[in-house]
């Protein structure tokens, strides 16, 4: 055995890891793998995934799942579900709109209004949770549908119709749409601003869930809430907290769908909750919640963005993405468990 | 950060006959239910008080009473010679009693640092960022300080045996402040090599100048660290002795049910379930159903060790 000296100041019963199984215990290396043979699957049969024009679009794909999945990710660490994230994003662009336009305002109005909307939903959805004590599955999915209703009824009263009225000619719009439907190029990629914001929220998130007092009261509160009461951290004041953020999310991605296609279908998102706590689970979160990873959830996002546009690129039949999706969900999950398995043994 | 105020308690109430606390006649009823009728009990610093009864006897509502999470309803309770009723385990915590429950409200997939600083935890720089380095280096100074060997601070709570989950939990508690440490049951769930790691970590605890309140109901385990003894039924005290006014015998007779027992075992006398197996060989009259002479032997010597003979130390201060 090769003896190893170690200086008097540090402790020597405290095996330090190597590095490989450092990495490979963190939650989000499946994910990591998962993307990177994802990648490499597609480089290998779709001649247009090779385009590097088309990195723009594949990350843009995933930004629209991303943003969300980032928020969700984090609620699914807190221990908590949002079936509302997906038509809560239509509903926070309908209310922008419907605002703007039914009173004549600056859209900036109906954004803030949007804001509040957003993260009053959220901060609904966690009281509720905590008054009645019923699951998160329960009182989300009674949301989901009471948004879903709301989206569709409130928009026919307003414009008569199914979608949002143009809102293009009113003021504010020009700001509004840099602010949230812009695009950057580098070079022969053209970014657009979403993509931006996902990678911004997930380091500021990363940073938040691993670096900050909130971020351990949130593994916290999703390992075992009562033991955080026991120990003082404010259960009740983080799930809302997680909650609303959800709502800011929504709120993000709402803004950018009602900018980037100057309104909105009020029958839009629906179904697209799924896809957001999909990508989580393939970055790492477990769903009874307390161990999870930001980055992941991201990183789940891009998987799917890059199969997304893969599939279709690779000429393959669109219609079997779904299958695709929930074939690597659960080859996901398997993956994550086995690495942290093997991990944890070390 | 918090142990120059634990220094500060020890040595300004210290005192050989201030308890630290104290409750007198007091009760509890729920509704028309009186859970707890006059119960009387001293918790000084440097003592061992053993809480023992049956299931229903009381014990649970006692803690409850101490933790903060009930208030009573007849007597005093007095917190270094002042009158107290906490409305919230936070104002019992920040009166320095603090309590380990059975569950021992440790989060299982954090890690053990983590968990120690769950709800206290340090930050610095503008952005309140985790002061991650000091408090990894704390944790292992506190577990190492009370002799508890965990390799790697990064592994999930978890992944740690029953003892050394327990250890950790009083560590914590002992850590930020805590004066009185009250136990629940800390050795129901473990075996007896994990029992006797939490056991040494009691006496550890008291020789810390803490005032420790254990709750068990198994006079084996209470008689090899406790001072003070105080048996609980149906509500009641029946029995409070310091340790040189009894016997480990007497304790497990009084803790039995005494009389009691004596009238069930007469009962069953009666019936008799004639010979199923042929007679063990059993050793009577070992430390703990389960533990052979020598371990026995071993375990007391060890405690007695690690301490200073727990009798010596009731004797300089009656």
């Amino acid at each position: 055995m090769a003896t190893v000296t170690t200086t008097a100041t540090h402790d020597d019963r405290v095996k330090t890891r190597s590095a490989l199984s450092t990495l490979f215990g963190m939650p989000a290396v499946g994910a990591l793998i998962g993307a990177v043979a994802v990648a490499l699957l597609f480089l290998a049969t779709a001649p247009a995934f090779r385009n590097v024009e088309n990195i723009g679009t594949i990350l843009y794909n995933a930004s629209t799942i991303g943003i969300m999945a980032v928020f969700v990710g984090l609620l699914m660490i807190g221990g908590e579900f949002d079936l509302s994230a997906g038509v809560a994003v239509t509903a926070s662009g309908l209310a922008a709109a419907h605002t703007a336009w039914y009173f004549g305002l600056n859209v900036w109005v109906g954004v803030f209004v949007a804001l509040l909307f957003s993260l009053s939903i959220g901060a609904f959805n966690g009281w509720l949770l905590h008054k009645t004590g019923l699951p998160s599955f329960l009182v989300t999915l009674g949301t989901f549908f009471v948004l879903q209703g709301v989206n569709l009824a409130v928009t026919r009263i307003v414009t008569g119709g199914v979608s949002s009225n143009t809102i293009s000619d009113m003021d504010g719009w020009a700001s509004a749409q840099a602010v949230f439907a812009s695009s950057i190029d580098l070079g022969p990629v053209a970014i657009k601003i979403p993509v931006l914001y996902w990678i911004l929220l997930t380091a500021l998130l990363s940073w938040l869930l691993l670096r900050t007092r909130v971020g351990n009261w949130i593994f916290a509160v999703g390992g075992d809430s009562a033991a955080a009461r026991a120990v003082g951290v404010p259960v009740v004041a983080t799930k809302v907290g997680l909650f609303m953020g959800v709502g800011f999310g929504a709120w993000l991605l709402g803004m950018h769908m009602l900018f980037e296609y100057n309104n909105v279908q009020s029958g839009q998102g629906v179904g697209n909750e799924f896809i957001y706590i999909i990508a989580a689970v393939i970055g790492g979160c477990l769903l009874t919640g307390g161990y999870g990873s930001i980055l992941g959830a991201a990183i789940g996002a891009l998987i799917y963005g890059m199969t997304q546009l893969g599939i279709s690129y690779a000429g393959w039949d669109v219609d079997w993405l779904k299958t695709f999706l929930g074939i690597m969900l659960i080859g996901a999950t398997l993956v994550n468990m086995y690495v942290k398995k093997k991990a944890d043994a070390r | 950060m918090n142990t120059a105020a634990v220094q500060d308690s020890t040595t300004s109430t210290r005192g050989p006959n201030t308890p630290v606390l104290e409750m007198v006649d007091v009760g509890k009823s729920y509704g028309n239910v009186n859970a707890l009728r006059g119960v009387s009990l001293r918790v000084r610093q440097g003592e061992v008080t053993c809480v023992l009864g049956d299931n229903g006897a009381g014990k649970s509502t006692l803690i409850k009473i101490m933790a903060g999470l009930h208030d009573y309803t007849e007597g005093q309770m007095k917190v270094n010679g002042i009158q107290r009723n906490f409305g919230s385990p936070r104002v019992a915590q920040s009166s320095g009693i603090a309590t380990v429950y059975q569950d021992l409200a440790l989060a299982p997939l954090m890690s053990v640092w983590r968990n120690f600083f769950l709800g206290n935890e340090m930050y610095k720089g503008p952005f309140r960022n985790l002061d991650i380095d000091s408090m990894k280096k704390i944790c292992d100074e506190e577990l190492t300080k009370m002799g508890i060997v965990i390799p790697d601070l990064e592994r999930p709570v978890g992944s740690l045996s029953g003892g050394q989950r327990q250890c950790i939990a009083i560590a914590r508690a002992i850590y930020f402040g805590a004066k009185v440490i009250i136990l629940d049951e800390p050795t129901a769930a473990l075996g007896v090599k994990q029992s006797g790691v939490v056991l040494k970590y009691i006496v550890k605890a008291r020789d810390a100048g803490l005032g420790v309140v254990f709750i068990t109901h198994n006079p084996h385990h209470a008689f090899l660290v406790g001072n003070h003894f105080v048996i609980l039924k149906l509500g009641r005290v029946v029995l409070d002795a310091h340790r040189d006014e009894l016997t480990l015998d007497q304790l497990t007779a009084e803790m039995a049910g005494g009389q009691e027992l004596a009238e069930l075992s007469h009962e069953l006398r009666g019936v008799d379930p004639g010979k199923v197996v042929a007679p063990h060989e059993v050793e009577h009259g070992a430390l703990d159903p389960g533990l052979t002479q020598e371990e026995a032997a071993e375990l007391r010597t060890e405690l007695s060790d690690a301490s200073g003979a727990p009798q010596t130390t009731v004797s300089e201060e009656k």
